[in-house]
């Protein structure tokens, strides 16, 4: 079985994130760069299921050069190589445009399930998923916590607004997973050691036949306008429980006119 | 004046909140249509007439119901085709975006997500970094297809015929590829919505166990408030995870939010943040949930919560 598992690199959520100020797109170069959470859950399954049904790991991702370290760190998971998908052309891209950039290198791919984390801790449009199932016409089987592979086939359980629905269809297949799947491991030593020597593929637009002109922020389907930031909240009052904390809250409610 | 298709969230014809307030959107910046999927239209009817909707395009049968959401964006691609509207609104929900991201694709539009307010040109301003910036953005090419966050637009009734227009497409086999084979629906009792709800009263790790978060049930059902919960209670199976609040789980954004034996992870602010008042019960004086506080009350919640409740019950006669 051969899974793709598309990774994107992004600001530390613990760091102060910020847009930059030049062309209103995300400060990436000033934060420590993570592996998107969502996506450890994503490379787990992906090991996971390779691991139980036999087969290979690569992991996509795009962005800038230092992407290539959360490739990286992917490989230490596991995963067996690596797509980085690299270019000035590529700096500033929507959803849209990142749709089509990751489904042009899918493309050029032999995969039977790819696997995506439901959303990004910086954007978190949890749209490139559905959009990239749309491009390639492939089944959607998105905000998974639980998949299954039957005989020649794919079942997942869909988190919803309301429960849960179950989702059956055939391979090749687009899936994203939420966090209640599954535990990420942790990259070991013998595991950090053996990535260093995995392959990692490097393309630029042209050699998968993406058009230029299509991505970036140039090209954007949306823009932002302006930004600012919003003064952080201020601490209110705090007391210790006395024996009347509840009264005192109470008091509180009531003078917000809540109660 | 320019149409505006608002796409309606309901569950067997039960509208939720959401679809009212994109409705009154609508209607500020054009003429209100809304598109319904699959049953219950009789139902919903009323309301999308009380808020305002000219008309209703309504698509019914399995095929926009049975498979995961493609169809509905094709039907939708379909009436953006025919009906030229100025922009499309959508629910900000899971589905909901995920069926604004296909219809991009195919109308070659643009989208911005979790708007929580949309002025004149469609200019949308968003709420990003748990909160922290507030961004305007716009659609560029195409036709605006905009998420609306719940609760952050309010509500105003106007009379509309809601006229019914049944609207349908051949949905191609690519979109019937991923089949729903069973839907399971958990009971929410009387409780009002988590992401509609004006007060939500979340719990913890330090609530327990299961069994102590009647302890906030008490509390929230005394001020008519939803029940949400952090990750750590949710993963425990202490409070089903629909009802997880942050990163990961629901955005609320409610006049008051409640957090009890929560210490206020990154995750889970990332939910909450935005919430107007805050209020925390935690033992741990150096919780960071009391950095948001507007009130906070260091201390044991089972000792704490209850004698809210009971203060409100006294209060209110
Ligand atoms: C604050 C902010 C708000 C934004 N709002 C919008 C908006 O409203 N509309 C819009 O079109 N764009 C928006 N963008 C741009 C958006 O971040 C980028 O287009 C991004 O590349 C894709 O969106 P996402 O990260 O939200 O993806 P999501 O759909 O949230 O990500 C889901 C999954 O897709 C995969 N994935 C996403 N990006 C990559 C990648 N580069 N490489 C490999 N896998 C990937 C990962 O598996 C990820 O878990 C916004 C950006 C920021 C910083
Ligand atoms: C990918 C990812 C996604 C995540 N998504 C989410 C998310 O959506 N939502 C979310 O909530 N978290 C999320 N998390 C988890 C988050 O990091 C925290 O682990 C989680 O929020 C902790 O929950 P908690 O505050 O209930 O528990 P803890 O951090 O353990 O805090 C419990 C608090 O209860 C207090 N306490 C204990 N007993 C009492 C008592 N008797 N009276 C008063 N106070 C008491 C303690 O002092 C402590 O402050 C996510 C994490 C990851 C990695």
């Amino acid at each position: 079985m051969k899974i793709v598992v598309c990774v994107k690199q992004v600001p530390d959520t613990a760091s102060e994130r910020k847009l930059s100020p030049a062309d209103k797109t995300l400060d990436r170069a000033s934060v420590e760069g993570v592996i998107n959470e969502l996506d450890e859950y994503a490379i787990e399954e992906g090991l996971r299921l390779a691991e139980a049904h036999g087969g290979e790991v690569t992991i996509l991702s795009m962005g800038p050069d230092k992407a290539s370290e959360s490739i990286r760190k992917a490989l230490s998971m596991g995963a067996d190589k690596g797509v980085h998908l690299v270019d000035d052309a590529l700096h500033g891209s929507d959803a849209v445009a990142t749709s089509y950039a990751l489904a042009k290198v899918l493309q050029t791919l032999e995969f039977d399930l790819v696997i995506f984390g439901s959303e990004s801790t910086d954007a978190r449009t949890s749209v490139v998923p559905a959009m990239v199932a749309e491009r390639l016409g492939l089944p959607q089987l998105t905000y998974a916590n639980k998949v299954e592979i039957t005989g020649g086939g794919i079942k997942i359980q869909r988190q919803t607004e309301y429960g849960h629905d179950v989702v059956e269809a055939g391979l090749p297949a687009v899936v994203s997973v939420v966090e209640k799947i599954n535990e990420p491991r942790y990259p070991t030593f013998k595991g950090i050691m053996a990535a260093k020597k995995k392959p990692v593929q490097t393309l630029g637009c042209a050699e998968v036949g993406i058009e230029a002109d299509k991505v970036g922020l140039g090209a954007a389907w949306s823009v932002v306008e302006d930004f600012a930031d919003r003064p952080p909240r201020q601490q209110g009052t705090i007391v210790t429980d006395e024996g009347d904390g509840g009264v005192k809250l109470a008091e509180f409610l009531a003078a917000q006119k809540f109660i | 004046m320019a149409e505006i298709l608002v796409v309606v969230d309901h569950l067997d014809g039960d509208v939720k909140k959401v679809t009212l307030e994109l409705l009154t959107k609508a209607r500020e910046l054009g003429e209100a249509s809304a598109v319904f999927f699959g049953e219950g239209f009789d139902k919903a009817k009323e309301k999308l007439a009380q808020f305002g909707a000219q008309r209703v395009y309504v698509a019914e049968g399995e095929e926009y119901t049975g498979y995961v959401v493609a169809p509905k964006a094709e039907l939708l691609a379909k009436l953006v085709a025919e009906k030229a509207p100025a922009a499309v609104f959508v629910p900000s929900t899971a589905e909901g975006k995920e069926i604004a991201g296909r219809l991009a694709v195919k109308t070659d539009s643009g989208v911005i997500t979790d708007a929580v307010d949309i002025a004149e040109g469609f200019v949308c301003e968003q709420s990003v970094f748990g909160g922290a910036t507030v961004v305007h953005s716009r659609v560029a090419k195409g036709t605006p297809i905009i998420t609306v966050r719940p609760n952050a637009i309010q509500p105003v009734a106007a009379d509309g015929p809601a006229e019914r227009v049944d609207v349908a497409v051949e949905v191609s086999a690519a979109a019937k590829a991923a089949r729903i084979v069973d839907r399971v629906v958990q009971p929410r009792g009387g409780r009002p919505e988590l992401t509609e709800a004006s007060i939500v009263v979340s719990g913890g790790r330090g609530v327990g166990s299961a069994e102590n978060f009647a302890v906030i049930e008490k509390l929230a059902d005394s001020l008519g408030a939803a029940v949400g919960a952090s990750r750590a209670a949710t993963d425990a199976g202490w409070y089903p995870h629909q009802y997880q609040v942050g990163q990961t789980g629901k955005t609320v954004s409610p006049q008051l939010y409640i957090a009890c034996g929560i210490s206020g992870a990154i995750q889970h602010r990332a939910g909450m943040q935005t919430s107007k008042t805050i209020v925390a019960i935690n033992k741990d004086p150096e919780a960071p949930i009391f950095e948001l506080a507007d009130f906070g009350v260091v201390g044991d919640l089972f000792k704490v919560v209850p004698q809210l409740t009971e203060e409100i019950e006294k209060r209110k006669g």
